[in-house]
């Protein structure tokens, strides 16, 4: 059977990352599960946990009154949902739904933080990755906002 | 820049009084004679069928951004050096209608411009501009498709060259290997010489059809003493040359300098008026413009010679790719200096120094180039 | 090839055999070629002429192999597109051509293909997509990335179903605006490019779309690995003849024209970054 340690290991977010951090931080992961048209976390609401996709698609939403949910991303296999729980006040800033069924492993952001805490060394490889993909997510949003394909 | 003349051709000695008789037995072979003439106070090409249609006596100070025409009182027919108009005009005309469209009841058809080419003589085109033939022959004539227009004129040509004696404050045709010598592209070429109240031309013959028109205006061998007295004069003006460029790795030194500042601040002169590149005798970008009549039966598509100093010459769709004065001006530049040897491996420029003269802004190239290069020292 | 005798400006007047609408914006022109059929490689274009008012190039959209159609997907962005739009059956539009450089399809025989679309520049693409498919067994994996501006603005949806149900190639889809009735991804093409599955060792790349994204997406490929020599993409610029002689689409020593409109990211990549070249 796949070790939780072994799909996190696998996971493109954690390529690389030494042994003895990935066997501290298997204790904050669990597998988890959503179905369509699942919200997984809410605008507003407080979250402490972000996610590694395995299978499956996530949407981030956002609610325009007279337009209903505006989906601004999808997210699939391979990727990093949430980092709300990096930075107070640890509050989503968009719904991430399911539109498939979606097989993730949830990381408790908690538990994550205090072990970052504890353990420069690890806060400095965490840091780092998240770093990576909010780069390459905000290009990614600039280049949206470009609207290229606009005549 | 005296270059070694080719041992095939011929050299008479054509007397000036019998200079109307070359007149006439160009125009006596059915060419259509194009020449200097003085109009609105510069030299205009033009059709000339009289010795008294020369700019008899006339000669031209040009400097940056300055052209004033002057009698100076010689017999010189050809003292003057360069006009503004270059010999493209008559091979490939500022506005020509390429094609006309007409409505028939399937539909509509197209029919190609079918003009009668004429022949036609280029009487007096200088070494430089010799030059600048043979690079429009390269653009229009030897790419996969050749311009149909171009071409038939182009084949029918006869080229009366007139070597330099005299040579312009904007020129630099040593500097561009061009001139002030013709070595090849003529069927005449011509050295005016006066001297002991003597005046006459030593032609140089590189054609049948060359030698056929001299004959006929009764011109004579030429002797040796006489051709190396021709000579002298090229070596001479050659020697008057102050403006120079330094072309050694011209090609790669502006390919690697577009970013360069000095793009920037000498735009910051430039007016993008387009007149260098009207007189430029190699500039040969064109746009076509569609017109219909009234009632919408007929079309036509009409070429006329653009500019890239201009907006639209690099419009798409939603706005123009060089915006900026700076891009335009180095898009020209680069073009001439540059990219032009990548594209037909020679010089886009011939060195006639028009651009420098008729810039209003008294850009010149020669300078521009070298401030590029200078500022690789540093 | 030397086309000695032939005037490259004489339009040759063709039949329209069927208009489509395909965008609100965005149609399709079916044209009768003369006699002998309408020849191309897949990436090459034609100057298309509407009668009095103007010509523009054009990409060819069709099969390669079908020479009895020509077909031509064309946006109105400007006044002959414009009046382009207004065709009908039966009308007869101007065609010369076809120039320019084509994909580098023999080349690619044998790896892996990625096919990167945005917005319009499907169209382009088609031809060569055609050619592929029509030649499957010479090709590796086939993977085709397309990203537009919304659901609504997904050109050849059809299509791109028809291709996205074979098993044998792979096909992603992506809008940059989201909707409710979208469940597809949300998201610029270039996240695309980490998903799709080539051997990136050897696999050729070809793409069309607006300049910028062409410019992120060629980063996004050499991130994966795939070299600046086997990535390809079609450029677009003013272009008054389409034989290099108008000097308009010049791109420092480039014609889009003739040189190009395909050209390798190895050929152009030092003028990609500099503006108003």
């Amino acid at each position: 059977m796949e070790t939780l340690e072994r799909v996190l290991a696998e996971h493109p977010f954690f390529k690389g990352l030494e042994p003895k951090y990935l066997q501290l931080i298997v204790g904050c992961a669990s597998n988890v599960r959503f179905d369509p048209e699942q919200c997984i976390y809410k605008e507003g609401e407080p979250v402490d946990q972000f996610y590694l996709i395995r299978q499956g698609r996530v949407g981030l939403e956002i609610n325009v009154p007279n337009k209903g949910p505006v989906v601004i991303q999808t997210i699939t296999e391979g990727d990093l949902l949430g980092w709300s729980w990096l930075m107070p006040p640890y509050v989503a800033r968009f719904t991430a739904r399911a539109y498939e069924i979606t097989r993730a492993i949830g990381l408790d952001g908690k538990c994550l933080r205090t072990k970052c805490e504890a353990d420069h060394e690890l806060g400095y490889e965490f840091y780092r990755r998240f770093a990576d993909i909010i780069i390459q997510r905000l290009q990614a949003t600039r280049l949206q906002l470009l609207d290229v394909y606009g005549s | 820049m005296n270059k070694a003349t080719t041992s095939s051709n011929r050299h008479y000695i054509l007397q000036s009084g019998d200079f109307q008789r070359l007149l006439d037995s160009i125009i006596g072979n059915g060419y259509r004679c194009l020449g200097p003439t003085v109009q609105d106070q510069a030299i205009v090409l033009d059709d000339v069928s009289s010795v008294k249609d020369l700019p008899v006596g006339w000669s031209d100070n040009q400097q940056a951004a300055a052209y004033r025409l002057q009698k100076n009182g010689s017999p010189a027919f050809f003292g003057y050096v360069l006009g503004p108009g270059s010999w493209k005009k008559f091979l490939y005309p500022a506005r020509e209608r390429l094609l006309t469209t007409t409505r028939s009841r399937s539909g509509w058809k197209a029919e190609a411009s079918a003009e009668p080419v004429q022949k036609m003589a280029f009487l007096g085109i200088r070494p430089c501009e010799l030059q600048a033939l043979a690079v429009l022959d390269k653009v229009l004539l030897e790419g996969t498709y050749a311009d149909p227009v171009y071409r038939a004129r182009r084949s029918q040509i006869l080229v009366i060259a007139v070597n330099c004696a005299e040579v312009g404050g904007t020129c630099f045709c040593d500097s561009m290997s061009t001139g002030p010598k013709a070595v090849s592209g003529f069927d005449l070429a011509l050295t005016e010489i006066i001297t002991d109240g003597k005046h006459h031309f030593v032609v140089e013959s590189a054609t049948a059809k060359g030698d056929e028109i001299v004959k006929l205006a009764h011109g004579v061998s030429a002797s040796d003493q006489e051709i190396s007295k021709a000579d002298a004069v090229s070596t001479a003006a050659a020697k008057k040359l102050s403006k120079k460029l330094n072309t050694i790795g011209v090609k790669d030194l502006l390919a690697r300098n577009l970013t360069h500042p000095r793009w920037k601040e000498t735009a910051g002169r430039c007016l993008t008026c387009s007149n260098c590149t009207l007189v430029c005798p190699t500039c040969f970008c064109i746009t076509v413009e569609d017109y219909t009549d009234l009632k919408g039966n007929s079309a036509e598509r009409v070429r006329r010679w653009d500019s890239c100093f201009t907006m639209d010459h690099s419009y798409i769709h939603g706005g123009s790719i060089r915006n900026t004065p700076d891009s335009r001006y180095r898009q020209w530049l680069t073009h001439k200096f540059s990219s032009w040897w990548e594209q037909y491996g020679i010089s886009g420029c011939v060195g006639c120094g028009r651009c420098i003269t008729w810039c209003p802004a008294a850009i010149d190239v020669t300078e521009e180039i070298q401030a590029i290069r200078d500022s690789e020292k540093t | 090839m030397k086309a000695e005798n032939i005037d490259p400006m004489l339009t040759k007047p063709l039949r329209i055999q069927r208009v489509q609408r395909e965008l609100p914006d965005t149609f399709t022109l079916e044209i009768l070629p003369s006699n002998g059929g309408f020849h191309f490689t897949p990436g090459q274009f034609n100057m298309l002429y509407v009668f009095g008012v103007g010509e523009v190039p054009i990409s060819i959209c069709g099969d390669p192999e079908k020479s009895k159609s020509l077909v031509h997907t064309i946006r109105i962005v400007g006044s002959v597109t414009q009046a382009m739009s207004r065709l009908k059956s039966g009308d007869t539009i101007g065609v010369r051509g076809p120039f320019g450089s084509s994909w580098p399809l023999a080349e690619a025989e044998g790896k892996d293909v990625v096919i990167v679309a945005g917005g319009i520049g499907l169209p382009p693409l088609r031809p060569a997509i055609y050619h592929i498919l029509n030649h499957r067994e010479k090709y590796g994996k086939v993977v085709l990335l397309y990203g537009a501006r919304n659901k609504e603005e997904i050109i050849f949806w059809k299509e791109l179903e028809q291709w996205r149900s074979r098993f044998d190639m792979e096909v992603h889809v992506t809008v940059d605006r989201g909707s409710g009735n979208w469940h597809g991804n949300v998201g610029v093409v270039t996240t695309l490019v980490p998903r799709a599955t080539f051997n990136s060792a050897d696999a050729i790349a070809m793409m069309v779309g607006p300049e910028i994204m062409m410019r992120f997406t060629v980063l996004e490929l050499l991130k994966r690995g795939i070299t600046g020599d086997r990535i390809y993409m079609s450029m677009e610029r003013n272009m008054k003849c389409g034989v290099g002689i108008c000097g308009h689409c010049q791109w420092s020593h480039h014609f889009i024209c003739k040189d190009g409109p395909v050209f390798s990211y190895e050929q152009i990549k030092v003028l990609l970054d500099k503006h108003e070249i």
